[in-house]
C-alpha cells in the first residue's frame, strides 16, 4: 500500500499531546525565584568574605556596614553569610526527603496497582491509616526519641510522607495499567518489571516530578519546624529554620531581623515551590490539559 | 476438519454476582477467521481477554497450539511462549501506544523480546511489518500524538504481529475508526492474512465488516452462544430471533461490503 493512504484524511481525534507554553507568569516567577535560591545556597560561601560562625559580641543585633550588607545576629555573627549557609542545609534537607519519600511511595504505589488483589487491599488500608497521622507530629516523635538532628528528622519526615504520595500515585498508576497499551505488553509476555520500569513508571513520571515539587514546599516548612523546636539541624550550624527560632530574643529587644528574613526566606521558597507544584500538576486554566501530559510532551520525547 | 489452533470450551466468567460469560464453546482453524457478533455487554471482550490471559476463567478451558492456558502462565519463558501463539488488537487506538514510544521502538521491544536478532536485523524486520501494514518511514519514527488513529491501529496490528502469532485476536480494532479508514485497515488485514496465514477471531458489531473478513460467525447475547455457522448462511438466513434483530437493528447491513472494499482499495492504491 502506498503512503498516499495514510497521508490523511484524519479521523476525529482527541487533541490531547498539545504543548502549551505552560507555566504563566507566576509559574515563571516561581521556577526562577527556586532557580535564584539553588544558585545563591551554592554560590554561598563566595558571594560573602564572612564567616557564617564567627561571632563578635560586641556587633550583637549590630546594624548594616560595608561588607556585611545584611548586618549581625544576636551573637554577633554575620547575618548574610548565615543565610548563604542556610540555603544549602534548608534545601538539601527537603531534597533528601523529597528523594526518599517518592522513590519509597512510587515503588509501594506501583507495586499495589500491578499486584492488584489482596495485596492492594491491605496497602491501601494501611496507607489510611497511617494518612491521618500528621507527618511533622511523627517526625518530632522520632527526632525526640532517637536523637536529634537533620538525619533523623529528614528519614522520619520521608517515612511520613510516603502514604501521602503512595495513595496518590497508586491511583495514577492503576489508571495506567489498565491502559491498553500496558496489556499488549502483558500479552506479549513482557516481565512485570520491564514494563512497569520502561513504561508505567515513565509516563507517570511528570506526575511524580509535579508531586514532587510540592512535596518539596511541604518538607521545607516541616524541616524548619522540626529544627525551630531544637529537634532537626542542630546550632550553630546555620539553617533557616534554626535562624527563625535563635531569631526569638532578638524580636523581644526589638531586633526582628534574623526571625524575619529566615522566616521570609522559607515563605518566598515554599510559595515558589507550591505555585510551580500546582502548575505543573494542577488543575490548570481551562482549555488547558491535564498538565502530565503537557509533561510527558516535552520530557518524554525521546523514544 | 483439520486440528484447531485456538479451542474454546465451555468457557464461563463471573463477575461478583453477574454472570458475564456462559458455556462458550469454538474452535478456529489455522488461518482461518471466525467473528464473534453481539451486542454491548454481551461479553465479547470478557471472552477475548479470558482468551490472552488479562482475565482468569471461571470455568472452562482455552487450548492454543495444542497448550492449555486457562491458568496463569508458570514461567517467563512460558509467558513469552505464550505471547507467540496468540496476539491481540484493542479497540482503542489512542491508548493502544505508549505514548512515548514511536511506532519503530514499540515494535523493536517486541522483535527483542521474542528473538535474538541483531539490531540490523531487528531493524529490516521492522521495516517489513510496516510494510505490510502500510506505515511509512516517518510514521515509523513519529510519536505516536503526531498519528491518526488509522495509523495507529496499523501500528498496533505491526506490533502484535511481530510475534509471529499463529491467532490474532481484534476486539473491535476498526469501531473506533471514521469508514474509510476501517476500509483500509480491512484491507490491510486481508493482506496480512494473506501473506502469514494468522487465524483471525474478529469481535464486531458491524455485521457488514464481519461479513467480509469472517468465514464463520457465532453470536453471544447477555454472555451466551446463541446462533453459529458459516458467515453468508447465519447473517443472511438467521435461525434465532436475536440474529434477526442484530441483522434488523444494523443499517449498514444493505451495503455491499464488497463493493465498498473496491472502491476504497482502487482510490488507496
Ligand atoms: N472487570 C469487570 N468487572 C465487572 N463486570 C465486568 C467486568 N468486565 C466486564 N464486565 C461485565 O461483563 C459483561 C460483558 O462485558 P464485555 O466487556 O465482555 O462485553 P462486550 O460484549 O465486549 O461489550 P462491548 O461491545 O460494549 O465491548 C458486561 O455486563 C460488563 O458489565
Ligand atoms: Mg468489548
Amino acid at each position: 500500500m502506498s503512503s498516499v493512504v495514510t497521508s490523511q484524511r484524519l479521523p476525529a481525534r482527541p487533541r490531547t499531546h498539545r504543548w502549551r507554553p505552560g507555566l504563566g507568569p507566576l509559574g515563571t516567577t516561581a521556577a526562577v525565584t527556586i532557580l535564584a535560591a539553588v544558585a545563591l545556597a551554592v554560590l554561598g560561601p563566595a558571594l560573602t568574605s564572612a564567616d557564617p560562625n564567627t561571632s563578635d559580641f560586641a556587633k550583637a543585633y549590630g546594624a548594616p556596614e560595608a561588607g556585611h550588607p545584611l548586618g549581625y545576629d544576636g551573637q554577633g555573627r554575620d547575618l548574610l553569610a548565615r543565610l548563604l549557609t542556610g540555603a544549602g542545609t534548608s534545601l538539601l534537607g527537603p531534597l533528601w526527603v523529597v528523594a526518599l519519600s517518592m522513590t519509597a511511595g512510587t515503588v509501594v504505589a506501583v507495586t499495589a496497582a500491578w499486584v492488584g488483589g489482596r495485596l492492594d487491599s491491605v496497602v491501601s488500608a494501611a496507607l489510611n491509616v497511617v494518612f491521618a497521622f500528621p507527618g511533622v507530629l511523627l517526625a518530632m516523635l522520632v527526632a525526640a526519641v532517637f536523637g536529634a538532628g537533620l538525619g533523623a528528622a529528614v528519614l522520619a519526615l520521608a517515612v511520613a510522607y510516603v502514604p501521602y504520595i503512595a495513595r496518590l500515585l497508586r491511583s495514577a498508576a492503576l489508571a495506567e495499567r489498565r491502559k491498553p497499551y500496558i496489556r499488549a505488553l502483558e500479552v506479549q509476555g513482557a516481565g512485570a518489571w520491564a514494563i512497569c520500569l520502561r513504561h508505567l513508571v515513565p509516563n507517570i513520571l511528570p506526575l511524580i516530578a509535579a508531586q514532587a515539587t510540592l512535596f518539596f514546599g511541604y518538607a521545607m516548612v516541616d524541616l524548619a519546624i522540626i529544627s525551630f523546636f531544637g529537634l532537626g539541624v542542630q546550632p550553630p550550624d546555620a539553617d533557616w529554620g534554626v535562624m527563625v527560632a535563635s531569631g526569638q530574643s532578638g524580636v523581644l529587644q526589638g531586633f526582628p531581623a534574623e526571625s524575619l528574613m529566615a522566616g521570609g526566606c522559607i515563605v518566598v521558597l515554599v510559595v515558589a515551590f507550591n505555585v510551580l507544584g500546582e502548575r505543573l500538576c494542577g488543575p490548570a486554566r481551562p482549555g488547558v490539559r491535564s498538565s502530565p501530559r503537557r509533561w510527558r510532551f516535552r520530557f518524554g520525547a525521546a523514544s | 476438519m483439520t486440528e484447531a489452533i485456538l479451542q474454546v470450551e465451555g468457557l464461563r466468567k463471573v463477575f461478583g454476582a453477574a454472570v458475564a460469560v456462559e458455556d462458550v464453546s469454538f474452535s478456529l482453524a489455522p488461518g482461518g477467521s471466525l467473528a464473534i457478533v453481539g451486542e454491548s455487554g454481551s461479553g465479547k471482550t470478557t471472552v477475548a481477554n479470558m482468551i490472552v490471559g488479562l482475565e482468569r476463567p471461571t470455568a472452562g478451558r482455552v487450548v492454543a497450539c495444542g497448550r492449555d492456558r486457562s491458568r496463569p502462565p508458570r514461567s517467563a519463558r512460558e509467558r513469552r511462549e505464550r505471547g507467540h501463539e496468540v496476539q491481540i488488537v484493542f479497540q482503542d487506538p489512542y491508548s493502544s501506544l505508549d505514548p512515548r514510544q514511536s511506532p519503530a521502538a514499540a515494535v523493536d521491544e517486541v522483535l527483542r523480546l521474542h528473538t535474538r536478532l541483531g539490531a540490523p536485523q531487528r531493524r529490516r524486520r521492522v521495516e517489513e511489518l510496516a510494510e505490510l501494514v502500510g506505515l511509512d518511514k516517518r510514521q515509523l519514527a513519529a510519536l505516536p500524538s503526531r498519528l491518526s488513529g488509522g495509523q495507529r491501529q496499523r501500528v498496533a496490528i505491526a506490533r502484535a504481529l511481530a510475534a509471529e502469532p499463529q491467532v490474532l485476536i481484534l476486539d473491535e480494532s476498526v469501531a473506533a475508526l471514521d469508514v474509510s479508514i476501517q476500509a483500509q485497515v480491512l484491507n490491510v488485514l486481508a493482506d496480512v492474512r494473506e501473506h502469514t496465514g494468522v487465524a483471525y477471531l474478529f469481535i464486531s458489531h458491524d455485521l457488514a465488516v464481519v461479513r467480509q473478513v469472517s468465514d464463520e460467525v457465532v453470536v453471544m447475547q447477555g454472555g451466551s452462544i446463541v446462533e453459529r455457522g458459516p458467515t453468508s448462511r447465519v447473517l443472511d438466513e438467521p435461525e434465532h430471533p436475536y440474529t434477526r434483530l442484530l441483522r434488523a437493528s444494523v443499517p449498514t447491513l444493505g451495503w455491499r461490503p464488497a463493493r465498498r472494499l473496491t472502491h476504497f482499495s482502487t482510490e488507496a492504491r
